[in-house]
């Protein structure tokens, strides 16, 4: 089977974001954010141990190795997503669709990125990394602007598999939380490659405490959320998870987890939705900000221009 | 820990010593083999086109650039979870003799039997070193079941020094991760008590 894409005619303007976008992405394959490159720096000096060390140095080797060689740094280069805070004035909003897909429609060809998307029920990968539904495009407004955040961020298998969401009843409670989170920890969190990111979404339902969690991992590994007692359980949980000990790789070791981002929304007063998403050590999620004159700046990557 | 340097054809009597959480580099054939590769072999009963027998076999699927007069160049390559080989494992190792099984993660018993019995070894490549990992692949000297497209295509590496490999189930059928699990559980319990003492934000 053949998945049908033809490239789009895009405007002046369009073509531009859409080329912009695409030497971000090949960037981005390699090239860590700023938080998550420092905070494995910082482990690689508290992971001491000869195994540990060894495959702390394996990491940092690897990186300059892509960087140098301007290849993807893990070959799963995930299944691309856009999380998109878009003005309601942004000049190119009815073209945004077809320029996120186009781009990485080409980086795909020019990073390499591996083709990952697999067409559900036909059961056949397209071979362009396109397909329906990816790359995922998830849009919040903003009004009275003209300005465009997006979000980038290429999901992994391997970190994509501990996902989960339930919807606890309020007698289980924060505790309830406590434990789902931590339960998927040593079940699958082993495997997706620590020291993980951590998100958790707190919200009424399954799709919106999972949707919370996801934009979760959006959010720098050394913050914190505003709301105190959810500030408080951040640190409770990170120093929890790094207390079970997984280490890189889940190879043991003092450190499991960058951080734990918890993003929460209000409930139903007969629930309470939690949801769990991981990004794994090779956590390659971006933010480019544009004007409406395609003005960029790229806060979680200093010192790169497209 | 101790580190080991193996090099192709490896004889059972060359990891006899090796046990899990020693390091291993391998030098010599190195034959990709993932989920179809698998249930070719086990559940369709096909022979594997490739000879395996005393070499390694790494569960992965890489970014293959492919180069003019069917030649190929391996542009990162990183191992996939081996969980989800663990059920043809056994069968696997049995009838093709292979001596390395290098992926990501732990395996279960089935590939621990098959590593005592057929002697064997279970490592693990730190995943997400794929750069490093490709540098290590000096060529790709040929592709087999092609068909299957490229992450589950056969690619046959010839390695050098590729690692480092930490071994996690070793010929008497030990496994690393089995010990290392029953700690993080037990660790994990005291922790949901501690914190869940702390979170109960819900009168
Ligand atoms: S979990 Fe992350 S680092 Fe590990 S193989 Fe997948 S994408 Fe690469």
């Amino acid at each position: 089977m053949k998945y049908d894409y033809t490239e789009p005619t895009l405007s002046t303007k369009g073509a531009k974001l859409r080329d912009l976008l695409v030497k971000y992405l090949d960037i981005f394959s390699h090239r860590l954010p700023d938080d998550v490159s420092k905070k494995l720096v910082e482990f690689s000096k508290i992971e001491v141990d000869p195994l540990q060390k060894l495959v702390y140095d394996t990491m940092m080797e690897n990186q300059r190795l892509a960087a140098e060689a301007d290849v993807p740094s893990c070959q799963d280069t995930g299944t691309l997503q856009f999380f998109v805070k878009i003005g309601t004035n942004f000049p190119l909003i009815d073209e945004l669709n077809e320029i996120l897909v186009d781009a990485t429609y080409r980086a795909t060809q020019i990073a390499p990125l591996r083709t990952n998307a697999v067409q559900t029920f036909d059961e056949y990968n397209t071979n362009i990394n396109i397909g329906d539904g990816i790359p995922g495009i998830f849009t919040q407004l903003m009004p009275h602007s003209s300005d465009i955040e997006i979000y980038p961020y290429m999901a992994g298998g391997g970190c994509t598999l501990p996902g989960v969401a339930k919807v606890l009843m309020p007698g289980e409670g924060y505790e309830g939380v406590t434990r789902f989170v931590m339960d998927r920890m040593t079940t699958y969190g082993v495997n997706a490659c620590p020291p993980l990111l951590v998100g958790v979404g707190i919200a009424t339902s399954v799709e919106t405490a999972a949707m919370n969690s996801k934009l979760a991992l959006l959010r720098r590994v050394d913050s914190y959320n505003s709301n105190k007692r959810a500030a408080k359980m951040e640190h409770l949980l990170e120093d929890g998870i790094n207390a079970i000990g997984l280490g890189p790789q889940g190879f043991g070791g003092k450190k499991s987890v960058m951080g734990v981002n918890i993003i929460n929304t209000a409930r139903h007063p007969s629930v309470i939705g939690v949801g769990v998403s991981t990004g794994c050590w090779s956590h390659r999620r971006g933010l480019i900000k544009l004007d409406q004159d395609l003005n960029y700046e790229l806060p979680m990557n200093k010192g790169v221009e497209l | 820990m101790k580190t080991y340097h193996l090099t192709t054809p490896i004889s059972a009597d060359d990891i006899k010593d090796i046990r899990i959480g020693d390091i291993v580099y391998l030098t010599g054939t190195m034959v990709t083999a993932r989920d179809d590769a698998h249930r070719r072999v086990v559940k369709e009963g096909l022979k594997l086109p490739v000879d395996i027998k005393d070499k390694a076999i790494l569960h992965a699927g890489p970014i293959i650039k492919y180069l003019p007069d069917n030649k190929y160049k391996m542009v990162a390559v990183g191992p996939t979870t081996s969980m989800r080989m663990e059920m043809f494992e056994e069968e696997f190792v049995h009838k093709t003799g292979v001596r390395l099984i290098i992926g990501k993660g732990s395996m279960g018993p089935g590939t621990a039997r098959a590593c005592k019995n057929d002697k064997a070894l279970q490592l693990v490549y730190p995943a997400g070193n794929a750069v490093y990992a490709a540098k290590h692949v000096e060529k790709i000297v040929d592709a087999q079941w092609t068909d299957l497209g490229m992450p589950e295509t056969l690619w046959v590496c010839k390695v050098k020094d590729f690692g480092p490999l930490v071994v996690t189930i070793d010929t008497n059928g030990d496994n690393f991760f089995d010990a290392k699990k029953a700690e993080f559980n037990k660790r994990k319990e005291e922790q949901i008590k501690k914190i869940s003492e702390q979170v109960q934000f819900i009168q």
